[in-house]
C-alpha cells in the first residue's frame, strides 16, 4: 500500500508526513493552507519523498504562520534552499482588460489600423509599380521561369477544381431558373440566363474566389515563411529584391491567368447547363449553345474579360502584401493567410458591384 | 492504486512506485538499438547506461545520430531494433503518444527551445502541470510556474512574456524552466548552449550544474561545446561508427587511441578549451593540488602533429 501525504496539527507543531511531491499534494493542498494558527513548528521528519513542490509549501507555510522548520532531511533542506526566496507576484498570464475595454479598445484598433492598412497595400502598389518598372528597363532581371512555374500553380493546377464548380453552377443556374421560369411559359429564356450571367459575372466572379482561396492564401503563406526564416532578408543582402524576385511573378501569372480561368469557368458552366437542358427541358445540347451564340451579346464576354485581370491583380496583391508583412511568430502567417483570402475575396466583391453599375451606364447592359 | 504497470519482467526493486523517487542504478538502458531510415542506418547495436545522478555528455560529429539517440530514448522515434529501458520500464513496445506512467519523470528542452508560441513563459511551464495534475489549485500552479521561472535563472519580467519577446538565451532558460515543471528526475537536453554566447553558455552550464545538485537531477546532455563537457559533465559518450565507442571521464577519453576522438579533443578547439579549464584550475585553487590528469593532458601533443 503506498503512502499519501498527510498532515497532522498537534500542539502548534504542523506534522507532515508521506511523500510531498507535485504528484501527491492535490489531495491535501486545500487542506494544508486552511489550518488555522498558531503554528510554531513545521516538522518534516515524517516526510518519505519531497520535491520543489513540496519545498515550496513547507517555505510557504513557515512564512505564512512565521513558523519554524525542523526535521528536514538533506534534501529537504536542499530544496528549500533552492526554492525559497523565489517568491514574486508576477501575473503568469500577460495582463489582460476586462471584457468592455477589450471589446472597445480592439474594435477602435481595428478603426485605426484600416487607415493604415489601406495606406499599407497603396504603398505596396506603388513599390509594385516602380519594380515593375525597373524590371521593363532592365528586362535581362525578369524571371522567366518563376512565372511559369508560377502560371502552372495558380492556371494549369486550378483547371480541374475550377471546371467542375463551373459545371456545377450552371447546372445549379439551369435547373433554378428552369422552375422560376416554367411558371410564365418561358423556359427557352433558361439559356439568356445560364449564357449572360456566366459570362457577365458568374463565371468570373466564382473562379476570383477560387484564385483567392488557392492561390491568395498560397501567396501569403509562402511568402510569410520565407520572411519568419530570413529567406527575404538573405535575398536582398544578395542583391535581389523580393519585389522582383517573388511577387512580380506571382502577381503576373494572377492577372494572365484570370481571364483564362474565367473564361474557361464560364465555357463549364454553360454545358453544365446545356446539360440539364437536354436533360430536364428538352431543349437538345446543341440547340442550347447555338441559342447562346444567338442571345449573348458579344460584351457580355467583354465584361468579363475585362474584371478578370482586375480580380487577379486585387486577389494576388491581397495575397503578395499580406504575406510580407509576416513577422515575429508562426502564428502571424496563420492570420495572415486568413487575411488575404477574406480581404481578397471581400474587394472582389466590391468592385464587382461597381464594375455592374459602370457597365450598365456605357451602355453594355 | 495508480500503479497498475504489467511487470515486464524487471526486478521488483526497479519498479518505481507512484509517489517513488527511481532508486535503480541506471535510469536509463540502450541495449542493440538499431535505428534504420531507409537503407542509411544510423544505429547499429548501440549499447549505452546512464548512471543516476551523473550529467552524461552525447558527443559525436554532426549526422552521427546523437538527436536520434534521444528521441528514441524518449520514445519519439521507435527505433527498429533493440530495447530501451528508461526508470525500468520498456519504452519500445510503446506507442509515442501511450501513457507510459514516466513521463512525466523526465524533462526535454529541444534544441529552439519549443515553447509553445501562443503563451507566455509561465503559462508555458503550467502546461504539463495541468496535463499531468490538473487538481492542483491554480495559486499553486502559478507559484509553481513562478519559482520554477526563477530558479532557470530568468528575470520575473520574464514570467508573462511571450516567447517571441525573449532574446536566444532567455528562451533557452525559459525551455528549461518548462522542461523542470513536474520536478523530473531526469533531464533531456539537446545542445542547449548552442547559439549562445560564451558568457551565456558558461552561465548556462553552471545553472545546469547548479539544478543538478539541488534537484539531484539525471542528466543526458547533447552537445558540441568542448567547454560544457570539460566543465560539467561526469562522463563523456562518443559516438561514432554507428555506436556508442567509449564512455567515460573526459582525462580517460583523451587517452585512447582512436582517430575522431583523439582530433575532437585533441585538435586545436579541444586544446584551447582544456588549456582554459587548466588555467582556470589553476586560479581556483592556487594552494590545492590540481587533478594530475588535467596537467597531464596539457602535455600530450595534438594528435594533428603526430601525423604530419
Amino acid at each position: 500500500m503506498e503512502r499519501t501525504a498527510e498532515f497532522a496539527i498537534n500542539d502548534g507543531v504542523l506534522a507532515l508526513s508521506g511523500p510531498y511531491l507535485v504528484s501527491s499534494v492535490s489531495d491535501i493542498e486545500h487542506g494544508i493552507y486552511a489550518v488555522e494558527g498558531p503554528v510554531s513548528k513545521i516538522d518534516l521528519s515524517d516526510v518519505s519523498e519531497i520535491d520543489t513542490v513540496g519545498a515550496w509549501i513547507a517555505c510557504d507555510l513557515a512564512k505564512e504562520h512565521e513558523a519554524e522548520i525542523v526535521g528536514a532531511s538533506e534534501r529537504a533542506q536542499r530544496l528549500m534552499d533552492a526554492v525559497c526566496g523565489h517568491e514574486t507576484d508576477t501575473e503568469v498570464s500577460s495582463p489582460r482588460e476586462p471584457l468592455g475595454q477589450r471589446v472597445y479598445h480592439s474594435f477602435s484598433q481595428k478603426v485605426y489600423n484600416a487607415r493604415h492598412g489601406a495606406r499599407g497595400v497603396i504603398g505596396f502598389l506603388g513599390a509594385l509599380i516602380l519594380a515593375a518598372g525597373s524590371v521593363i528597363r532592365h528586362p535581362s532581371r525578369f524571371r522567366g521561369k518563376a512565372l511559369v512555374r508560377q502560371l502552372e500553380l495558380v492556371g494549369v493546377k486550378a483547371l480541374p477544381i475550377v471546371g467542375l464548380m463551373s459545371f456545377l453552377i450552371g447546372i445549379v443556374i439551369a435547373q433554378q431558373g428552369a422552375v422560376q421560369l416554367q411558371q410564365f411559359g418561358a423556359e427557352t429564356l433558361t439559356v439568356n440566363l445560364v449564357g449572360r450571367i456566366t459570362l457577365r459575372e458568374l463565371g468570373v466572379l466564382m473562379t476570383a474566389i477560387m484564385v483567392a482561396g488557392r492561390s491568395g492564401s498560397a501567396f501569403a503563406a509562402q511568402l510569410g515563411t520565407m520572411k519568419l526564416t530570413e529567406e527575404v532578408d538573405a535575398m536582398r543582402t544578395i542583391g535581389i529584391a523580393p519585389m522582383e524576385a517573388l511577387v512580380i511573378p506571382r502577381i503576373l501569372a494572377a492577372i494572365l491567368m484570370m481571364p483564362l480561368l474565367g473564361f474557361y469557368a464560364s465555357v463549364m458552366a454553360i454545358i453544365g447547363g446545356a446539360v440539364v437542358s437536354d436533360l430536364m427541358l428538352g431543349i437538345p445540347f446543341w440547340n442550347f449553345l447555338q441559342r447562346i451564340q444567338e442571345v449573348v451579346p458579344p460584351y457580355d464576354l467583354y465584361v468579363g474579360m475585362i474584371k478578370a485581370p482586375v480580380f487577379g491583380l486585387i486577389v494576388a496583391l491581397a495575397g503578395c502584401y499580406n504575406g510580407m508583412q509576416v513577422e515575429g511568430d508562426s502564428e502571424q502567417v496563420g492570420s495572415r493567410t486568413t487575411m488575404a483570402v477574406v480581404t481578397g475575396i471581400f474587394a472582389v466583391i466590391v468592385l464587382d458591384a461597381f464594375f455592374a453599375v459602370f457597365f450598365t451606364r456605357v451602355g453594355w447592359a | 492504486m495508480a500503479e497498475a504497470s504489467t511487470d515486464n519482467g524487471e526486478s521488483q526493486n526497479e519498479r518505481v512506485g507512484r509517489h517513488e523517487r527511481f532508486r535503480g542504478e541506471y535510469p536509463i538502458q540502450v541495449e542493440g538499438l538499431v535505428n534504420r531510415f531507409g537503407d542509411q542506418t544510423i544505429h547499429d547495436g548501440l549499447d549505452l547506461n546512464v548512471k543516476r545522478g551523473e550529467i552524461l555528455g552525447v558527443v559525436g560529429g554532426s549526422g552521427t545520430g546523437k538527436s536520434v539517440l534521444m528521441r528514441s530514448i524518449i520514445g519519439l522515434q521507435p527505433p527498429t531494433e533493440g530495447s530501451i529501458k528508461v526508470f525500468g520500464r520498456s519504452i519500445t513496445d510503446a506507442d509515442p503518444d501511450e501513457a507510459l506512467g514516466i513521463r512525466d519523470r523526465w524533462g526535454v528542452l529541444f534544441q529552439g527551445g519549443a515553447l509553445f508560441s501562443t503563451l507566455t513563459v509561465g503559462e508555458n511551464v503550467e502546461v504539463p502541470l495541468k496535463q499531468f495534475y490538473p487538481d492542483l489549485s491554480p495559486e499553486l500552479m502559478h507559484d509553481i510556474a513562478r519559482y520554477k521561472v526563477l530558479l532557470s535563472g530568468l528575470p520575473e519580467e520574464a514570467v508573462n512574456k511571450y516567447p517571441s519577446e525573449l532574446s536566444g538565451g532567455m528562451k533557452k532558460r525559459a525551455g528549461l524552466a518548462r522542461a523542470l515543471s513536474l520536478d523530473p528526475e531526469l533531464l533531456f537536453l539537446d545542445e542547449p548552449t548552442a547559439g549562445l554566447d560564451p558568457i551565456g553558455a558558461a552561465a548556462f552550464d553552471q545553472l545546469t550544474l547548479q539544478l543538478k545538485k539541488a534537484l539531484g537531477l539525471t542528466v543526458f546532455l547533447i552537445t558540441h561545446d568542448l567547454d560544457s563537457l570539460h566543465e560539467i559533465c561526469d562522463r563523456v559518450a562518443v559516438l561514432a561508427d554507428k555506436k556508442v565507442i567509449a564512455v567515460d571521464t573526459v582525462p580517460n577519453l583523451m587517452e585512447l587511441d582512436h582517430e575522431w576522438i583523439q582530433e575532437y579533443f585533441n585538435g586545436p578547439r579541444g586544446r584551447a578549451a582544456l588549456t582554459a579549464q587548466a588555467l582556470d584550475e589553476l586560479r581556483r585553487h592556487m594552494d590545492e593540488p590540481i587533478a594530475a590528469q588535467t596537467i597531464k593532458a596539457l602535455d600530450n601533443p595534438p594528435a594533428g602533429k603526430d601525423k604530419a
